[in-house]
């Protein structure tokens, strides 16, 4: 048996990898997309807990955000994988089907990668928050704005633009987070790659086609976040 | 909570221990090196040498470590040449490709927090060690390095533990550390909030201890920051008066 050179790898042909590739790279970004949302979600409610919750509030975020930071992402992965399969079954033996039921790997993966992320979004958001001059706040509630009004037209906009830098490093995290959750079978990028390297024998040149287009995944996204940081903080004077 | 069963876990999870440590250890003292060579240079104000630690920051930066450490352990084997070398012996324990991967990993992050370091102390320090008649690597060894180490300190504690838990990832390819063990049992028993509560008590404690370590290096590296002890014991006295 011959074997392919990388770029019959590449091709789009029968032989070819490029679409299982490029599939693979489209689920990646749905993995990382659906876990950072979840961890937005996360950290809006952590920032919150932290800024103005009771104590009782308070303590729960403070211990979460250390707990998910001081623990490995895996075992988290690990924990929703096997602990979901665990809980559905017992669920699904209580309306009588025997058997295993997993968890479906995709879920599980997005709510790992959300609950991780979501410590870091919670010190963005919380960060950001601190940076918000007292005296803009003063100032709409000086104008008569009501506590609603006040946090979507002041507060949300300007947390939301110190946070950019940060949400942008999240996001650059959850992605290469995201190649975790190959082993829960998720079919993404690098289960795509394990897949092409087992079955042609060329595992560097999968894994390195893998790294090139994670690299492209994170450059194309920090040029989109520059320009985003730029849009948003146009009015601001520098220097 | 099954207390038998926490309990034995929590053996077989402290048993896998030495090998989670020494995967950390080995990598940052390794990456440490490394990481010190390319912050190097990226100040040197070569140009070759500048560009090509820009390149290496971007590229072990910009893609998952689980795809280095892949890279390293399945897909160098791919080579009869590399198969026949002197390196086989190394590149085929899993252990070894580990620590490999994860030190070339951290450099890349530690580099960028050395290269703050050293970019942050002050000219004029330099200028006066020169004006001692220190030579280029005296200057280096008595006064930038230890300044730009004590800046770092806090941002390097931080990557030490993102070590910690990278090393959860030598558990792919077949190490039984602790995140290793604690799959296996996950996977055989099914309770996983249990073994997942025991394996995080051991990560929390290690990363607590570890976070403790860095801040007693950092007082211990600051001393101009204090009051002298017996100006702080005059104001004690003058307190009680």
């Amino acid at each position: 048996m011959t074997q392919p050179g990388f770029l019959d790898l590449l091709s789009f042909g029968p032989d070819g990898w490029s679409k299982a590739l490029l599939a693979g790279a489209w689920m990646t970004i749905l993995i990382a997309l659906s876990g950072y949302t979840i961890g937005a979600v996360i950290g809006t409610f952590g920032a919150w807990a932290k800024i103005s919750g009771g104590r009782a509030v308070r303590v729960a975020a403070d211990a979460y955000t250390t707990i998910l930071r001081g623990i490995p992402d895996l075992l988290v992965i690990y924990l929703l994988y096997f602990g979901g399969s665990a809980a559905i079954t017992s669920i699904g033996r209580l309306f009588g089907a025997d058997g295993f039921i997993s968890f479906p790997g995709f879920l599980a993966g997005a709510l790992a990668v959300g609950i991780t992320s979501g410590a870091q979004h919670t010190e963005v958001f919380r960060g950001a928050f601190k940076a918000v001059h007292r005296g803009e706040i003063e100032a709409a509630i000086a104008c008569g704005m009501s506590r609603s009004l006040r946090f979507r037209r002041v507060i949300a906009p300007l947390t939301l633009r110190h946070a950019l830098p940060g949400l942008g490093n999240v996001w650059q995290v959850v992605l290469k987070e995201s190649a975790l959750v190959s082993i829960t079978g998720v079919v993404e990028l690098l289960r795509q790659s394990q897949i092409g390297a087992g079955s042609t024998g060329l595992p560097f040149d999968f894994y390195l086609i893998a790294g090139l287009i994670y690299l492209a995944i994170s450059t194309v996204s920090s040029i989109a976040l520059r320009q985003a940081e730029r849009h948003f903080s146009r009015g601001v004077r520098r220097g | 909570m099954d207390w038998q069963f926490t309990h034995e876990t929590f053996l077989s999870l402290i048993s896998a221990l030495p090998l989670t440590l020494s995967l950390a250890g080995a990598s940052i003292a390794l990456g440490a090196m490394l990481a010190l060579a390319l912050a190097l240079a990226r100040t040197s104000g070569i140009l070759v040498l500048d560009w090509f630690a820009r390149a290496y920051v971007f590229v072990f930066r910009g893609t998952p470590l689980l795809v280095q450490i892949f890279l390293i352990y399945y897909g160098l084997s791919q080579f009869p040449a590399v198969r026949h070398s002197i390196f086989w012996p190394v590149l085929r324990e899993p252990y070894w490709c580990a620590v490999i991967a994860l030190s070339l990993n951290t450099a890349a992050y530690a580099s960028e927090i050395i290269r703050g370091g050293l970019l942050s102390v002050p000219h004029g320090q330099v200028e006066a060690a020169r004006a001692c008649g220190m030579s280029r690597l005296m200057v280096f060894r008595r006064i930038v390095l230890p300044l730009a180490i004590r800046q770092a300190l806090p941002g390097y504690g931080n990557e030490m533990i993102s070590m910690i838990k990278a090393t959860s990832l030598a558990s792919i390819i077949t190490l039984m550390e602790v995140t290793g063990v604690a799959a296996r049992i996950i996977s055989e028993t099914y309770r996983a909030i249990e073994v997942f509560v025991v394996a995080g008590f051991i990560y929390l404690a290690i990363n607590f201890l570890l976070t403790r370590l860095v801040q007693l290096v950092e007082f211990k590296l600051s001393p101009h920051l204090r009051q002298p002890e017996n100006a702080a014991q005059a104001v004690i006295a003058g307190d009680a008066r």
